[in-house]
């Protein structure tokens, strides 16, 4: 089947953002996913969370791995270049992209099958290498693309849709980045937009791997009730460490808030992460403090969502191979080849 | 007892104990030879491991200029008890033993039809140095300097290459002349004249170098413009990463700033270091990987993506004796079908086959331009005895007027033009579409790259007609590559003959001195290099044009022999297979022999048509 454009008639009453976009430039095609599907409120977020960073579309790159998730980058910002890889090595590609024009904006979007399963290990390094990059894992606990097996990520003792226990223990995603480096952790709910939004902008304004979980409920294939990836139960058990608003550092931070502790978190570009906290103790710039809540939350059958880790002072994989600031793939013969001179010498010394 | 005698025409191997400082000294023992003026061919033998086990080192030491492995052995300098009676076995008759002779062997330890010299090595070591380290080493510098006195090697040329070898490290310089001196004269006053083998100056290195493939095509890399090398260590392609660092230290940094123009990843496997190529060449910065058959292995799910997304991607495969495992320390052209037809489905990869590190420096830089300009992989199918040996070699030459060949890539300014962007749009023929980098033009060029089936324009369509279509485009792209890459090499007897043999990459100098061979033995044969696949016209012809080929390779199944027949549709019969495949690599003497006893066959019973041979 082949995709019809969306037409894009421009209304003149839309609102424009800063740069002049209205929010339906940062559309894509249509969506071919399931009605409901979480997966389609994540990408709507996703265009908004664009929309309001006043991102010009083109200057994003998304890519993804394999499964119903890892379609999605089609549906959003449709002028962006898009690249739909292999089944869970989205990180591997995102890393050499990155490396080759260091001046756009990386978005991956993988599932848990993607990124639990066949490419934990990816995941786990993609981490580690400190990509700068925003890692949307959209989280459902089965696979969708390949109707509904199991994933990585499902709860022990939760039950498939024909009423199969799965017996094997859950990998923590978020527990994971945050152990290999991640410098920016957090997770949402597709069913919760007004979290999910700032989530999503201040991950994409994160210099560094930033990575967002979002419990995605699959309609077709975990949904019921014995899931705990549903909508019902996510709901009933989320609770939430902190409510987040970004600036971007243009912003005046003139927003009133709603009473309760607020800290500000000054990221390495200028701009600011605010937390209002909705748990009085929760610091999200301490570590060991997020890893222990995950830990805790988990063993009383919660699921945390909010801003879990940041740390303000996070660097890059460019940092740290040192490479130069002009986007390699700008670069010509005269920045890359040495020349013959230089090559005659190379020789005199081989002799 | 026969004694042999040579000037610059002698095959000397050492048996060493891996990691004890003797890969220096004999590489120093090799390199005297060149500043004589003598050519020589060293070959490393070494085990999987780092420490404890046998390693050789066997030189060729050949004015004549035949950088082949010649086979045979005139003198073993055996430092490894481990081996002695293996080692002591492979010398040919009236050839020569050196040995260590600090400790008595009794009598059966030797052999009646070789010369055997001894000296106390460990004795005159030991009287002079106290240190454990100090001993071993000095030890391997001693035997060099014995060496010296009894080949009629020039001290001086030691001593020179010592010397820049040490230059600025006083400390180190002086010790290891002394114990150079120590062995040379010791050898030259107690071992006169005990053995038949000399070296004597001659003129025929003239200007070329001596590197190992692996470095050369790290360089090559360097000055092909890959920004980033993404690798994961295996034998016996780990050094080419390592000298694309090493040469990107010195000629890649930016002076003003101190940063890199260049980003190296060592992955965390093979899945992901292609995975990183692919993202780099998609988002259109030049980038390559190194590896061996386990790591193609691995990486085939994403060389089909990157054949069939489209994708730049430049493969150096240093091949190793496999299958599995394998012989990870030997030699073989083993990986050309699994290269050849990587990934599932309906695939082909342009392959290039370096014969020396000259071309291996080339064929690197090539390959980044063919990658480009193809939106291909392209593998560099190079292998152990090429890349992990020092070989004599022409020059590298570049040439300044020279431009990169970044393909058909539409720029902004064309895009804003109006000009008609399909990704997958056949627009002059040749198969080969234009692609946009991301972010390009905020409105124009933009698309969707996956690996499922797609109509010009990228987008998604499993439409058989719009697959199909597709899918004969890049068999269009193919046969456009045949043009592009580097051709076949003939070399015409002169004479009528009904006999051709093909033959690519390490056999090459192993051939040269064949072929010269089977010259003087009245056997006539034409032979064509083959330096790449698609294979052009110019080989369908030579096969045409003889009645019989030979296909020398140095693997067991005739690789290269199933991709003619298969890419050419040539006859079976007509294509004998002349393989080589024990690890070691192919050498002269077999191929002559192998050749030369096919051809007596055909000759008394002439080949009829059609049949079999
Ligand atoms: C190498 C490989 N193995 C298996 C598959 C089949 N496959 C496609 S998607 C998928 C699972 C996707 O699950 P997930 O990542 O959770 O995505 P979802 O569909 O749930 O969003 C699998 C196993 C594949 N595409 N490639
Ligand atoms: S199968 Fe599940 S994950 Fe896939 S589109 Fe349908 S609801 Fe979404
Ligand atoms: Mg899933």
């Amino acid at each position: 089947m082949t995709f019809i454009a969306k037409p894009r008639l421009h209304h003149p009453t839309l609102k424009q953002n800063r740069i002049g976009y209205t929010r339906r430039d940062y559309e894509g095609k249509v969506s071919t996913l399931c009605a409901g599907c979480g997966h389609d409120s994540i990408s709507a977020a996703l265009i908004q969370a664009f929309w309001e960073l006043d991102i010009e579309p083109h200057k994003v790159a998304k890519l993804s791995g394999i499964g119903c998730s890892s379609k999605t980058p089609d549906y959003f910002l449709g002028n962006s270049h898009g690249f739909n890889t292999v089944h869970g090595r989205m990180p591997s590609v995102l890393t050499g992209a990155n490396l080759a024009n260091r001046d756009l904006i990386y978005i991956g979007v993988s599932g848990d099958g993607d990124s639990a399963s066949i490419g934990l290990g990816q995941f786990a390094h993609v981490m580690r290498r400190g990509v700068d990059m925003a890692y949307i894992l959209e989280n459902n606990g089965v696979y969708g693309l390949t109707k509904g097996q199991f994933s990585a990520t499902a709860d022990a003792g939760s039950r498939s849709k024909r009423g199969v226990e799965n017996t094997d223990s859950a990998v923590d995603t978020v527990g994971l980045a945050l152990l290999m480096g991640a410098s920016y952790v957090a997770r949402g709910f597709s069913g919760d937009k007004e979290q999910l939004v700032p989530l999503l902008k201040a991950a994409i304004a994160h210099p560094g791997a930033a990575f967002v979980d979002v419990i995605s409920p699959c309609v077709a294939f975990n949904n019921h009730s014995g899931s705990t990836k549903s909508y019902d139960y996510v709901r009933e058990h989320n609770e939430a460490v902190s409510r987040l608003d970004f600036w971007p550092s243009r912003d005046a931070i003139t927003v009133s808030y709603e009473e309760g502790a607020v800290i500000e978190v000054p990221q390495h570009d200028g701009s600011i992460l605010k937390l209002r906290k909705l748990d009085g103790a929760y610091d999200p710039t301490d570590k060991i403090a997020a890893l222990n809540a995950i830990a805790r939350a988990a063993a009383d059958g919660e699921v945390l969502t909010g801003l879990l880790y940041v740390d303000p002072s996070a660097d890059d994989l460019h940092a740290h191979l040192s490479t130069v600031k002009v986007p390699f793939n700008r670069l010509g013969e005269q920045e890359l080849c040495p020349g013959s001179a230089m090559l005659d010498r190379i020789n005199a010394s081989l002799r | 007892m026969k004694r042999i005698e040579a000037v610059n025409d002698f095959v000397v191997k050492f048996a060493n104990v891996n990691g004890s400082g003797s890969a220096s000294a004999n590489e120093l023992f090799a390199k005297s030879f060149l500043r004589m003026g003598i050519p020589v061919s060293p070959r490393n033998i070494f085990p999987s491991n780092i420490q404890g086990l046998p390693t050789w080192y066997e030189v060729r030491v050949t004015e004549a200029g035949w950088l082949g492995r010649r086979g045979g052995v005139d003198l073993m300098v055996a430092m490894n008890p481990q081996t002695w009676d293996k080692d002591v076995r492979e010398i040919d008759p009236g050839g020569y033993l050196f040995y260590d002779n600090t400790k008595p062997l009794p009598q059966s330890k030797f052999r009646e039809d070789i010369h055997v010299v001894g000296m106390p090595l460990t004795e005159i070591s030991n009287a002079t140095y106290t240190d454990a380290r100090e001993r071993q080493l000095f030890k391997n510098i001693i035997y060099v300097g014995a060496l010296a006195a009894l080949l009629g090697i020039e001290p001086g040329v030691i001593a020179e290459l010592i010397g820049e070898q040490y230059k600025g490290k006083e400390k180190l310089l002086k010790p290891n002349l002394n114990a150079f001196q120590m062995g040379y004269h010791y050898a030259e006053e107690t071992l006169k004249d005990a053995i038949g083998l000399k070296a004597q100056r001659a003129y025929e290195v003239g200007d070329r170098i001596f590197i190992d493939g692996n470095a050369a095509a790290g360089l090559g890399m360097v000055y092909g413009g890959a920004t980033v090398c993404a690798w994961y260590p295996i034998t016996p392609s780990s050094s080419v990463a390592e000298a694309f660092q090493r040469y990107c230290a010195r000629l890649r940094v930016d002076k003003e700033s101190g940063q890199n123009r260049f980003a190296i990843v060592q992955a965390e496997d093979e899945l992901a270091s292609i995975g990183m190529v692919v993202g780099a060449g998609w988002n259109g910065a030049r980038a390559f990987t190194a590896t061996s058959g386990p790591g193609v292995s691995l990486m085939t799910e994403f060389i089909g993506l990157a054949y069939f997304a489209e994708i730049p991607v430049t493969i150096i495969d240093v091949q190793r004796g496999g299958p599995s495992t394998g012989m990870p320390t030997r030699t073989q052209q083993s990986d050309v079908i699994a290269c050849a037809y990587a990934s599932h489905g309906d695939t082909k990869h342009v392959l290039l086959f370096p014969e020396d590190p000259r071309e291996c420096f080339e064929h690197a830089a090539a390959a980044l331009d063919l990658a480009d300009r193809l939106q291909t992989p392209v593998f560099v199918m190079t292998d152990l005895d090429i890349g992990m040996n020092q070989r004599l070699a022409r020059p590298f030459t570049w040439d300044d007027a020279r431009r990169y060949d970044r393909g058909k890539v539409m720029t902004e300014a064309e895009l804003e033009a109006g000009k008609e962007f399909g990704r997958y749009l056949d627009v002059d023929g040749d198969g080969i579409p234009f692609r946009t980098y991301p972010g390009t033009h905020p409105t124009k060029g933009g698309f969707f790259t996956r690996g499922t089936t797609k109509d010009r324009y990228a987008r998604y369509s499993e439409e058989g007609p719009v697959y199909v279509d597709n899918v004969q485009r890049l068999l269009r792209k193919f046969e456009t590559a045949k043009s592009l890459v580097p051709q076949p090499v003939l070399r015409a007897c002169g004479r009528k003959t009904r006999f051709g043999v093909i033959y690519y990459g390490s056999t090459s100098p192993a051939m040269d001195e064949a072929y010269g061979a089977l010259e003087a033995a009245g056997i006539a044969v034409d032979t064509l290099r083959i330096c790449a696949f698609p294979f052009n016209d110019a080989v369908s012809d030579f096969i045409a044009e003889h009645e019989q080929v030979f296909v020398v390779e140095q693997n067991r199944d005739a690789q290269l022999r199933t991709l003619l027949m298969n890419e050419l549709n040539v006859d079976p019969a007509k294509l004998m297979p002349v393989l080589h495949y024990d690890g070691t690599p192919i050498t002269a003497r077999f191929i002559t022999a192998e050749i030369s006893e096919r051809v007596r066959v055909l000759n008394v019973e002439p080949l009829k048509k059609g049949k079999a041979a």
